[in-house]
């Protein structure tokens, strides 16, 4: 690691002002941060420590609910409204990293935790635009068995590692930011980018903006969701395919309907075609599989990764099955 | 500034960037906690943080001042053994050992999160209130303490017998 100072942020208004300094980074639980800066692919020379700001679950007026971007991942797991009312989002996260892991990372550092693609990780052999912009790509022509099959660039294949993520782009949540020009709101859905030219830039957030917490809309049908991940062991590994969905049927229709996938492009993938192709359709499996089709009708393939297509789409119409 | 470690108060490294994995086992000379991945991937780092199990690898020392850490020499002592320790030697919980102090104090949280209901990836009724350890639920909860002997069998009996009334 090279070396850096630290400090604690008092409350938001000290962080936002200690966090606009060129070199800062913002450090949650630091199982992304401290492993990247081991592999000096991050390089902060300060460290502003945001586990003291807001970690509440509270409720919000509309009846949604509002989590302190501080909040651990098993708390929000653990969280018995988030159990019972977004059953999607608590399995996403018991279905990521390890116990220990979720013990430590935060909501913030769950949204902003970087790729697993090993080209990026390979600092000393390999190039990648992410890590060297304009460097080039070993991924596009390597071992690509893990990488994107919806969206990518000619720039990059990498995909958002994250299991929570995928849960809170299917529920319509929002992210709530604040930086010296003051607060802002975005849809999560928004919050993170396709590579396109810039795969360096993941998210829309600008330089020292910070993020002060996770804001759910109610969703009342949320409490049918759930969220299934395939990956090569059952348990502690990164997803090839995952989906997280929430349904609402009304006499034997779809009425609203959530879809989102991860572990298929570079952001939580929100399954919009597939929603729309839904909406109004009997809830059997003929109308869950041309749902699948039509979300995957623009899937590219790479030379490894050919069988996410086919995974992706049976495990859309596994999970709307469970829910129907 | 100061980190309380079984018990006793420590000040917290001038260098942000000692671990709290190396301050243990370099510093203090608690050789106990494992070092195995240095990255997150094999749990034999794992201590506990105000009765909380976290990966001592990925965990900066300074960020825990004020914090009490529990290593595996503070839940039992050679003649004094945790009934965990005991349990492992009775089931052949290990081969080499290595992964031991970390499958240890994994398990002591483990039992904690589970009689608080925190649920699990294979926890059928996300409402269910305090959670019985199946064999699957004990094994997906122990899964972020990798075992390269292959003693997992011995682990999971040993936790299961020690934490019976938690347990099928
Ligand atoms: C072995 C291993 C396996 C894993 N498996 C999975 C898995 O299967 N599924 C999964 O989803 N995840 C997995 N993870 C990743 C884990 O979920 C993330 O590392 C974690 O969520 C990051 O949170 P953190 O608080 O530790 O972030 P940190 O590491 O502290 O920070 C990550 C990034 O977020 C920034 N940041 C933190 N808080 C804020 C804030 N409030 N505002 C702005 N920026 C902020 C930091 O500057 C940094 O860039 C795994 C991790 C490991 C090590
Ligand atoms: S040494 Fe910490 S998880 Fe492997
Ligand atoms: S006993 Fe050798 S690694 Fe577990």
């Amino acid at each position: 690691m090279t070396p850096f100072g630290y400090s604690r942020a008092q409350d938001v208004a000290d962080a936002v002002r200690r966090g606009g300094e060129a070199g800062t980074m913002y450090l949650g639980g630091g199982t992304n941060l401290v492993d990247l800066m081991r592999e000096t692919i991050e390089r902060p020379t300060m460290l502003v420590d945001v586990t003291g700001l807001s970690r509440d679950i509270t409720e919000t007026p509309d009846g949604g609910l509002r989590i302190g971007a501080a909040a651990r991942n098993t708390a929000l797991a653990e969280d018995r409204r988030v159990r019972t009312r977004y059953p999607v989002l608590t399995r996403a996260i018991v279905a990521g990293a390890s116990a220990q892991i979720r013990n430590m990372a935060t909501v913030g550092g769950n949204l902003l935790q970087r790729t697993r693609c090993g080209y990026f990780y390979d600092d000393d052999g390999s190039r990648c635009n992410k890590r060297a912009p304009g460097q080039g790509c070993d991924a596009i022509e390597g071992f690509n068995r893990n990488h994107a099959i919806l969206g990518a660039s000619s720039a990059c294949v990498a995909v958002h590692p994250s299991d929570m993520c995928v849960a809170l782009a299917a529920l319509d949540a929002v992210v709530h930011l604040e930086s010296s020009a003051g607060p802002r709101v975005l849809r999560f859905t928004d919050f993170h980018r396709l590579p396109g030219d810039h795969p360096q830039i993941e998210t829309m957030l600008q330089p020292g903006e910070l993020i002060t917490a996770i804001e759910l809309p109610p969703l009342p049908f949320a409490r049918r969701s759930t969220y299934r991940k395939v990956r090569d062991r059952s348990s502690y590994a990164f997803a090839l395919v995952s989906v997280a969905a929430a349904i609402e049927i009304e006499n034997g229709r779809v009425g609203a309907v959530r879809i989102a996938l991860g572990g298929v492009a570079h952001k939580p993938w929100r399954a919009s075609k597939a929603e729309a192709a839904l909406r109004g359709q009997p809830a059997n499996a003929a109308s869950f599989a041309a749902a699948a089709e039509a979300e995957l009708a623009d899937a590219r393939p790479l030379k490894d990764n050919g069988f996410k297509i086919a995974l992706a789409k049976r495990a859309i119409v596994a999970v709307l099955e469970t829910l129907a | 500034m100061a980190i309380t470690i079984n018990g006793d108060a420590v000040s917290v490294p001038d260098d942000p960037r000692v671990s709290l994995l190396d301050l243990l086992r370099e510093d203090l000379r608690l050789t106990g906690t494992k070092k195995g991945c240095n990255q997150g991937a094999c749990g034999a780092c794992t201590v506990l943080v105000d009765g909380e199990r976290i990966l001592s690898c990925l965990a900066l020392a300074v960020q825990y001042d004020g914090r009490a850490i529990t290593t595996i020499e503070g839940l039992g002592a050679a003649g004094a053994l945790h009934p965990l320790q005991q349990a492992f030697i009775e089931h052949d919980g290990f081969q080499c050992g290595y992964c031991t102090p970390g499958q240890i104090c994994s398990a002591v949280a483990m039992v904690a999160e589970a009689r608080r209901g925190v649920p699990s990836h294979v926890t059928g009724d996300l409402d269910a209130g305090a959670i019985t350890l199946t064999h699957d639920e004990l094994r997906e909860r122990m899964s972020g303490n990798l075992c390269r002997c292959g003693a997992h069998n011995g682990i999971m009996a040993a936790i299961a017998e020690t934490f019976a009334e938690a347990a099928e």
